[in-house]
């Protein structure tokens, strides 16, 4: 081999080296740039949170500007919508995953619910609370905990209809088939043997729902709407953390903003530590 | 032997409760559908296919064109695309071929919180921390830089105070980035090993591997997580609400410009907007928003499943 083609041989190795070489310099950069707002958001969530917390954050109520005051009733009326969204929503949930999975897995039925069940898991919330509007609170001319229910609602069920028909999807077809040897109905056979075996995954993703619903503001602002005082009747309008996050954000006050911050941590704390319990709970899983 | 006679009975309602539950996740969307469609009649009839060309947003005249809203969606996410796409697709090459195998759980992992972290904690973190440092270290700087150029300039022109396109263009990359992430992670690794192995095998560097093997295998799967992305992007709420600025204008297309989205416009004006034609025209806004993240995500489904039968078929 002549020295001239070597020496080409040789340049092109070496270019390809260095291509190699910045595409992964790049890949590095992603990654870390990535992480970099991961953590600087978390840094200034615990450190402006911390801050802003106090007994007083639990206890008192939303108080009006340069007033001191607490986050009480916007966290309980967090806690009662999702807590009951999630009663609603979760045997929804759990019933459709249960046909997609068991009763007809390619049927078009279970296509089309698929395929609206993707679109709506990534619809935006906003044109839920727009739905929910329009057909509760203008029908009842009232803004209520109740339609907040219902808009949070509507967004556990695309969740808990995902996960429950992946979970079961999981269950070995030899269990099903054992117990129909015994002889069980379909209905015994799937509440007792494939969805017991399934109950880590359902789990898991109920909690992804709950943490999903509980930092949702836009669905809630046109349907719990606010509310400064502690109420404990649905059917008035509703303070929620995230309603009320927003709100003291927003304004110019500064003890509105420490708030706002103490609600912030909170509610990032939850989700995230719902979300890494979800991830424990199925690590042999998924 | 009461149990097996009550079973077929019990079997069918079983059935048709679970069919009822898969039933009602269709008639949600139809509902939503028709629901926004009614409210937003009186717009449409009054403004037709014109409110999406025109630019006047006057609640006391009572004359609405949605153009404005249109612009703000369009352009924050595309400026999202633009920085999640490379990022992203950096992000699952490293995840997939570099990271050694200990690692490659917890990165995941934590790219994958970012998506879990509520979408109004990104909006006050973007509003109180993120966009005085994107005023004082990008901003201000471009302005002294490009401010002059002609044409060039205009994009950097008013007041560099950190709020407006810009600011949620990027803070929805963020957002979006760990979504378009995990589906490219996730196509990567359905490219079948001997493939890879063979490239490598022929003495290809890891980059040639990655463009020449995965890329063309997976090409569809990407596409489809950036569609993904896409639509997160046009329908994310909270977190630009509070950096745009809500301020309706398009006098100026400055990046730097307060600027107003549909979502925007939606979660500041909604709750306040007297019954009638101003609520008719932000329920047509929202139809506007649900139409378009519709198609998005239908493509980006349909894609998605096109990966998921041609890899059936090489099995």
């Amino acid at each position: 081999m002549s020295a001239a083609a070597t020496d080409a041989r040789e340049a092109k190795y070496a270019r390809r080296k260095f291509v190699n070489r910045v595409a992964i310099a790049l890949a590095m950069a992603a990654m870390a740039f990535g992480l970099f707002w991961l953590f600087w958001i978390l840094f200034e969530t615990v450190r402006l949170g911390v801050e802003g917390l106090t007994l007083d954050t639990l206890t008192q109520m939303t108080p009006p500007p340069n007033d001191p005051g607490g986050l009480a009733n916007a966290i309980y009326g967090s806690f009662l919508m999702v807590m009951l969204a999630t009663f609603v929503g979760t045997p929804i949930g759990i019933m459709a995953g249960i046909y997609l999975a068991e009763f007809d897995t390619k049927g078009w039925l279970a296509v089309v619910t698929r395929f609206v069940n993707d679109i709506l898991l990534s619809a935006p919330s906003i044109v839920i609370g727009l739905f929910v509007y329009a057909v509760v609170v203008s029908r009842f001319k009232s803004f209520s905990g109740w339609a907040g229910v219902i808009a949070l609602a509507l967004i556990v069920i695309p969740v808990v209809i995902r996960t429950t028909e992946n979970m079961l999807q999981l269950v070995p077809a030899g269990l099903r088939e054992a117990a129909y040897a015994l002889g069980a109905p379909k209905w015994k056979v799937i509440l007792s043997i494939t969805l017991k075996a399934a109950r880590a995954g359902v789990v898991t993703g109920v909690m992804l729902a709950v943490a999903r619903v509980a930092g949702e503001t836009a669905p809630l602002l046109f349907t719990a709407l606010n509310n400064q005082f502690w109420t404990s009747s649905l059917t008035e309008p509703m303070a929620s953390l995230p309603v009320t996050i927003f709100k003291f954000a927003m304004s110019p006050y500064e003890n509105w903003q420490k708030l706002a911050w103490a609600g912030v941590f909170l509610i990032t704390m939850a989700v995230l530590g719902l979300n890494i319990l979800a991830r424990i709970l199925t690590r042999n899983k998924i | 032997m009461k149990a097996a006679r009550s079973g077929p009975w019990a079997d069918r309602i079983f059935g048709l409760v679970a069919k009822g539950a898969a039933l009602f996740t269709l008639f949600v969307l139809l509902a939503i559908l028709a629901s926004l469609t009614i409210s937003a009649w009186p717009a449409i009839t009054k403004f037709g296919l014109g409110f999406l060309t025109s630019t006047t947003w006057d609640p006391v005249k009572e004359d609405f064109g949605g153009l404005v809203m249109i612009y703000g969606t369009v352009m924050t996410s595309a400026i999202a695309l633009l920085i999640a796409v490379p990022v992203s697709f950096g992000i699952a090459l490293f995840l997939t071929e570099l990271s050694p195998a200990w690692l490659k759980r917890p990165l995941g992992t934590a790219i994958e919180l970012l998506a879990a972290v509520p979408s109004i904690v990104y909006g006050m973190w973007g509003l109180l921390v993120f966009s005085p440092v994107l005023s004082t270290y990008v901003q201000q700087p471009l302005q002294k830089a490009f401010g002059d150029v002609p044409y060039l300039g205009s994009l950097f022109s008013g007041a560099p105070v950190g709020i407006g396109i810009l600011s949620a263009g990027i803070i929805l990359a963020i957002m979006i980035i760990p979504f378009i992430a995990s589906v490219m992670r996730d196509v990567f690794e359905v490219t079948p090993t001997l493939l890879k192995e063979s490239a490598y095998g022929l003495g290809a560097t890891t980059w040639e591997v990655v463009s020449t093997v995965v890329l063309p295998y997976t090409k569809a799967g990407v596409v489809g997580g950036i569609m993904l992305g896409l639509g997160r992007a046009i329908g994310e709420t909270m977190a630009i609400t509070f950096v745009i600025g809500n301020f309706n204008q398009l006098n100026s297309l400055s990046l730097f410009e307060a600027a107003n989205s549909i979502t925007s416009a939606l979660a500041n004006e909604f709750a306040e907007a007297g019954e009638g034609l101003h609520q008719g025209a932000l329920m047509y806004l929202g139809l506007v928003l649900f139409f378009i993240t519709f198609v998005v995500l239908s493509l980006s489904k349909i894609l998605l499943a096109q990966l998921q039968k041609n890899e059936g078929a090489k099995t």
